[in-house]
């Protein structure tokens, strides 16, 4: 009974199957599927040469403090790095007394209540705190940027596909629309507000190039701040901020492999002298 | 355990004596795993994969059990609660990457195991039982580990839940009060969050009570072989304990290397970058995937684009939980009495074919759903279902087998000899 | 051709030597198995103590010029009420007055204080019988018999040096690590 009624299913998927195919397969032909603009001038990220790259990677300390130097001074206008508290800069090579010196001295102020009215008020930030957010909330966010939303910095270099890179490469990656492009996609012109940039998913993104100058950022190491150097720095600092335990990642994973290796030989020669006599 | 020559229980020590004889569960572990189970001796490496389950389920559970103490299952909090656990738990970060890479060995082993059982026929009398109850376990971890992907409510996790419990939707009539139920509202939400973590945390423990059924089941019959022979006298099978055992510590050995490397240095390969990003209900993610290890079962589910007096969408839904269902019905749709895939050559041709097909179905299922992925999925999707349901069954009739072997002695024997296995296995005709 | 008879254990009969060397190999492998077992435990069990945002506010400033003399705030320190007090003369007399040998848990203000701060006295609010928080700190609250805290769960009664006086609580309250910062600021733990 099993295989008569088997064989019955079975050829109503397929003959269903094949019926779909047919229908796709003649839809194709009738109306191939349009190329879009995004499919054929998207760009995969660049690769950049970072610290921390490979197994053994370490991040640099240095390009980490001037990675966070530019957020600072330049993204921290528009974007939140709601997931970092100031105790944590200690991670990128600051002391105690600096984290502290840090979030006092930070722009924007931690919300809080006043304790004799009740409204809403704000204090001086301490270590313990998350690094406070330019805008109060998402429509505050949206209404300073002209309806676009800053996305949250403290996760992006793993909420995008190969992020380090990607982050250096929107930077680095503003340009004027090809002329190919509009000659193919005529409807795709990049809107008003709006700024071609290659490495974006559709290509066309709301903010405006933020690194534009050389020195727009002053680093103190002597490092000389191009735009191509302030881009890797910050893209280095972001990729800190979504992994930090990296470092701790990658010399664990050794000391466990190593020991893994050894165990393993040690296992298969265990099961070699068992079997000795054992034809198998 | 059921051959008369296993080796028998002895306690020498006077409290292991009054054990055995109050709570015999000592003799329990020993005939199940231990001297007292006897084995074919020709076992290959692909009988690692049982135990090595057996040893993911473990570090699930154990990192799970651990990662309960941290996360908070509520919508506001979830995707903070877990980044607490990566930045300030100590070793959360750890406990969290073992947990979620975990789950891709878990399947990645089990996958192995299902390959196993289908090309050396385990499925197939005495052993039907063990195969159900596998299937059992194999649902069950499908269950849990889509609700263990929805616990980190990012992008992937909401929309994940969305349309999974959006299937449910298909069905006429009851479909859209049952979605409604499963979620506890229009839409994912913190009750579904709670409701699934609930579930997420139960189901393991009912995996590991299949998982004892499933042993026990095989322990009838005894543990099938790469050459398919039943097994006739003591010179083909060695006890569970030391042989297996070693062999097995090796397995696990090389699993747990291979779980290091992901674990530590390539934690988020097998994750998508979209569930770094807080659960939005107002914005879908591109495309939306789900893990790896559903890949080939989703493009089934995409496969059914025309409606053919049902709608397309619950041909898909249909076709798909088919897809895993028909598996229980294998023993009995392959009546060849060859078990062993080594000595059916047509059926071999046809199982490799379906291997493909199988990386195929899964390769269109992580593609986006444009051509040509959805026409490639479609042409998988129905040799997948003719492979069990009309070629299986028709091959089992007409296929001629080779020659076996008259017993698993023989066949280790002429294997290490200086004969060739073909003249070897002459005699056995 | 190789038969099962003579690959058995005949074949391999082992020097003593080869006996132990193989032996090692089997003794080591398990021995690596439980070294790594240990390894694993101790991750599972360390995660179990305080995380680091919980570590960070281990420690905490505080500002007491507000507080006038006769005063006392209540703050939170690691979860927990701290009593901040800024004792009158009248009370720091009261409590020098008190015979050492009279009390349960022996200390003086000065033990119990910083010195040349006497008059702060900062303790956990935290009574040191079954852990309620005691009566006292703020206005109005009654001070018990000796005029410093009281604990309405079993009545022990603190004096102002926060000493156990009268009552169950075995100790007097807890004075935590601090340190003054500068003349107005705290710092506690």
């Amino acid at each position: 009974m099993v295989r008569p009624i088997g064989f019955l299913v079975g050829l109503g998927f397929v003959g269903v199957l094949l019926w779909s195919l047919l229908w796709g397969a003649v839809a194709y032909v009738k109306e191939p599927p349009v190329p879009t603009a995004e499919h054929e001038f998207h760009e995969h990220p660049k690769k950049v040469d970072f610290s921390f790259n490979g197994p053994l990677g370490k991040f640099d300390r240095g390009q980490l403090q001037r990675g966070f130097q530019v957020y600072k001074e330049v993204c921290a206008a528009c974007h939140s790095l709601r997931l970092v508290t100031f105790r944590d800069l200690q991670g990128i090579g600051y002391t105690e007394g600096q984290t502290k010196t840090l979030a006092s001295e930070w722009a924007v102020e931690t919300p809080t209540i006043n304790e004799e009215t009740g409204e809403p008020a704000t204090r001086k930030s301490i270590p313990a705190d998350r690094i406070p957010a330019p805008f109060a909330n998402e429509i505050a966010a949206r209404a300073g940027n002209a309806g676009a939303l800053p996305p949250d910095l403290s996760l992006i270099a793993k909420a995008r596909h190969d992020g380090s890179n990607y982050v250096y490469s929107l930077l680095t990656g503003y340009q004027n629309q090809p002329a190919e492009l509009l000659k193919q996609f005529p409807d795709s012109k990049t809107g008003a507000g709006l700024h071609y940039n290659p490495y974006f998913a559709n290509l066309n993104l709301a903010m405006a190039p933020p690194l534009t100058s050389e020195g727009q950022v002053s680093y103190s190491d002597g490092t000389k701040p191009t735009v191509d150097q302030m881009s890797k720095d910050v893209a280095a600092f972001l990729t800190w901020t979504a992994e930090p335990k990296l470092e701790n990642r990658h010399s664990t994973g050794l000391a466990v492999l190593a020991f893994l290796l050894i165990f393993t030989v040690l296992t298969y020669m265990a099961y070699q002298n068992i079997w000795r006599d054992k034809k198998h | 355990m059921s051959f008369p020559w296993a080796e028998q229980y002895a306690p020498k020590h006077p409290f292991m004596r009054y054990m055995d004889e109050k709570l015999p569960l000592p003799r329990l572990v020993y005939n199940a795993i231990g001297a007292g189970y006897p084995v074919p001796r020709n076992l290959n490496y692909f009988w690692n994969f049982g135990v090595l389950a057996g040893a993911a389920l473990a570090i699930q559970l154990i990192t799970g059990i651990v990662l309960a103490m941290h996360y908070a299952a509520n919508g506001a909090v979830a995707f903070d609660s877990v980044e607490h656990i990566m930045r300030d738990v100590n070793s959360g970060w750890m406990l969290r990457y073992a947990h979620a890479n975990g789950a891709s060995m878990f399947f990645i082993v089990v996958y192995l195991h299902i390959f196993r059982g289908l090309y050396y026929g385990s499925y197939k009398a005495p052993r039907e039982m063990v195969w159900l109850l596998g299937l059992v376990i194999f649902l069950l971890m499908m269950a849990t580990a889509f609700m263990g992907y929805v616990l980190p409510w990012g992008q992937m996790s909401f929309w994940g839940a969305k349309v999974i419990t959006g299937l449910f939707g298909a069905i006429p009539l009851v479909g859209e009060p049952i979605q409604t139920w499963l979620l506890g509202g229009f839409a994912p939400d913190n009750a579904a969050l709670n409701r699934f973590f609930s579930l997420h945390y139960l189901l393991p423990f009912v995996i590991l009570g299949v998982v004892i059924l499933h042993i026990w089941a095989l322990h009838i019959p005894g543990s099938s072989n790469p050459t398919g022979v039943d097994v006739k006298g003591p010179q083909d099978t060695v006890p569970f304990h030391p042989y297996y055992t070693a062999k097995d510590g090796f397995g696990l050995g090389v699993f747990l290397i291979i779980f290091a490397a992901l674990l530590f240095f390539a934690p988020n390969l097998l994750g998508h970058p979209d569930n770094y990003i807080p659960a939005n209900p107002l914005s879908t993610p591109a495309h939306i995937v789900p893990e790896w290890y559903f890949w080939p079962f989703y493009a089934i589910l995409r496969a059914f684009t025309v409606d053919f007096i049902l709608p397309a969408k619950l041909w898909g839904v249909v076709a798909m939980f088919a897809s895993i269902l028909l598996l229980f019905f294998l023993p009995w749709l392959d009546k060849s009495p060859v078990r062993s895939g080594s000595y059916r050559p047509t059926f071999r041709k046809f199982f490799w074919l379906l291997m493909i097909d199988v990386a195929i179905l899964g390769y269109c299922g992580g593609a986006p759903a444009e051509e040509p992925f959805v026409m490639i999925s479609q042409i998988a999707a129905a040799y997948y279902f003719a492979h069990f349901l009309i070629i299986i069954p028709i091959i089992s009739r007409i296929e001629r087998p080779l020659p076996l072997p008259n017993s698993i002695t023989e066949a280790v024997l002429s294997k290490s000899g200086k004969t060739t296995g073909e003249a070897a296995l002459a005699p056995a005709e | 051709m190789a038969t099962l008879e003579t690959t058995g254990p005949a074949e391999a009969a082992p020097s003593e030597e080869g006996v132990r060397r193989r032996d090692f190999i089997n003794i080591a492998a398990v021995s690596f198995a439980g070294v790594g077992a240990a390894a694993v435990a101790l991750p599972l069990i360390n995660q179990m103590n305080p995380s680091a945002d919980v570590l960070a506010l281990a420690s905490i400033e505080v500002d007491v010029s507000q507080i006038q003399p006769g005063q006392a705030i209540k703050t939170i320190f690691r979860k927990q009420p701290l009593f901040v007090r800024h004792l009158t003369p009248q009370e720091i007399k009261e409590a020098d007055a008190v015979p050492l040998d009279s009390l349960r848990d022996p200390q003086t203000l000065e033990e119990r204080t910083k010195a040349g701060k006497t008059q702060w006295l900062i303790t956990m609010g935290v009574c040191t019988h079954l852990g309620c928080v005691p009566l006292g700190a703020a206005e109005g609250e009654v001070k018990g018999e000796f005029g410093g805290y009281f604990c309405p769960c079993h009545g022990s009664h603190y004096d102002t040096a926060a000493r156990i006086r009268k009552g169950p609580a075995p100790t007097n309250l807890e004075v935590p690590e601090y340190n003054f910062t500068s003349d107005t600021v705290v710092q506690v733990g």
